[in-house]
């Protein structure tokens, strides 16, 4: 079904109710930035890099946007129910006789905990660093699995 | 001082494309952050995109401009639901005018870990050639 949103284009079906709601927020903000100097970022934690948290039955996955950095420049530990995120991220400075037009990508150090909802089995999580994307996959602790609960 | 130890990197978030030709299928639009440099022989332009593949990224020289399209896959899977959302992922756009004259032959762009390295040479300029006159 074709709904018909209040801002841009007939949408196909959108995921959740509240897309549209986050469509409009975006559109406040960057209207707001531009009446403003400081930018307003959504409520993050505000720390780089901006992470994704999902789940599924088995595991939790982080997600981190993290382009530049190579798999064995990243340090990641884990404790009970958190995971740290740390590393830098340099970009190459190629020498004196180089004219810049644009420099924006940003280079420096970077460190992050991670504090996941439920328990976790520490000993099992992988991370894959795959195209500049970050993904962490901890198995939960099967106490923290749901459970059916047959009833009689 | 404060030079010998690299500073915090600051978070930012991922920059929109706020006017652009409305895309086929709805999706978030990026622009992706670039550096550019210039040296005697080439320009060089390193974009970040991270979560694009060789396969997704179309690069385009035509009339001297430069359009860099790439679609960043959503890696969430199936099964995943939402728990804490910071960044939102979709295609990759921007475009530059390149003042140089490029030799379109040796272009030459590889991706890595997420950056794109794009390798403009420049045009040699014709050697000088001494020329004879006849009788």
């Amino acid at each position: 079904m074709i709904y018909r949103t209040s801002f841009g284009v007939p949408a196909w079906r959108l995921r959740g109710p509240f897309e549209e709601l986050d469509l409009i927020r975006r559109q406040m903000d960057r209207l707001f930035d531009n009446l403003s100097d400081k930018s307003t970022s959504r409520m993050s934690a505000g720390v780089f890099p901006l992470i994704n948290l999902t789940e599924d039955i088995e595991n939790y996955y982080i997600r981190a946007e993290l382009p530049g950095v190579a798999a064995g420049e990243l340090d990641i530990q884990a404790t009970a129910n958190s995971v740290a995120i740390s590393g830098e991220r340099k970009t190459d400075n190629e020498g004196e006789d180089v004219r810049y037009h644009r420099r924006e990508r940003d280079a420096g150090k970077f460190s992050r905990v991670v504090t996941l909802p439920g328990d976790v089995e520490s000993a099992d999580i992988e991370a894959k660093m795959e195209n500049g994307l970050l993904t962490v996959t901890v198995p939960k602790a099967e106490k923290a699995k749901p459970r059916q609960i047959t009833v009689s | 001082m404060t030079d010998a130890e690299s500073k915090e990197i600051k978070v930012r978030e991922k920059k929109e494309l706020t006017t652009p030709a409305e895309q086929t299928r709805p999706g978030l639009v990026f622009t992706p952050d670039v550096d550019i440099y210039e040296t005697d022989r080439e320009i060089k332009l390193l974009a970040d995109m991270p979560g694009v593949k060789p396969d997704d990224l179309t690069i385009d020289l035509k009339d001297d401009v430069l359009t860099l399209m790439a679609d960043s896959c959503d890696a969430r899977g199936d099964a995943e639901e939402d728990v804490y959302t910071e960044y939102n992922t979709g295609k990759y756009y921007r475009q530059f005018t390149l003042s140089e004259v490029i030799d379109q032959e040796k272009i030459d762009a590889k991706i890595k870990d997420g950056v794109l390295w794009l390798s403009l040479p420049k045009v040699e300029k014709a050697a000088p050639r001494k020329i004879t006159v006849t009788t």
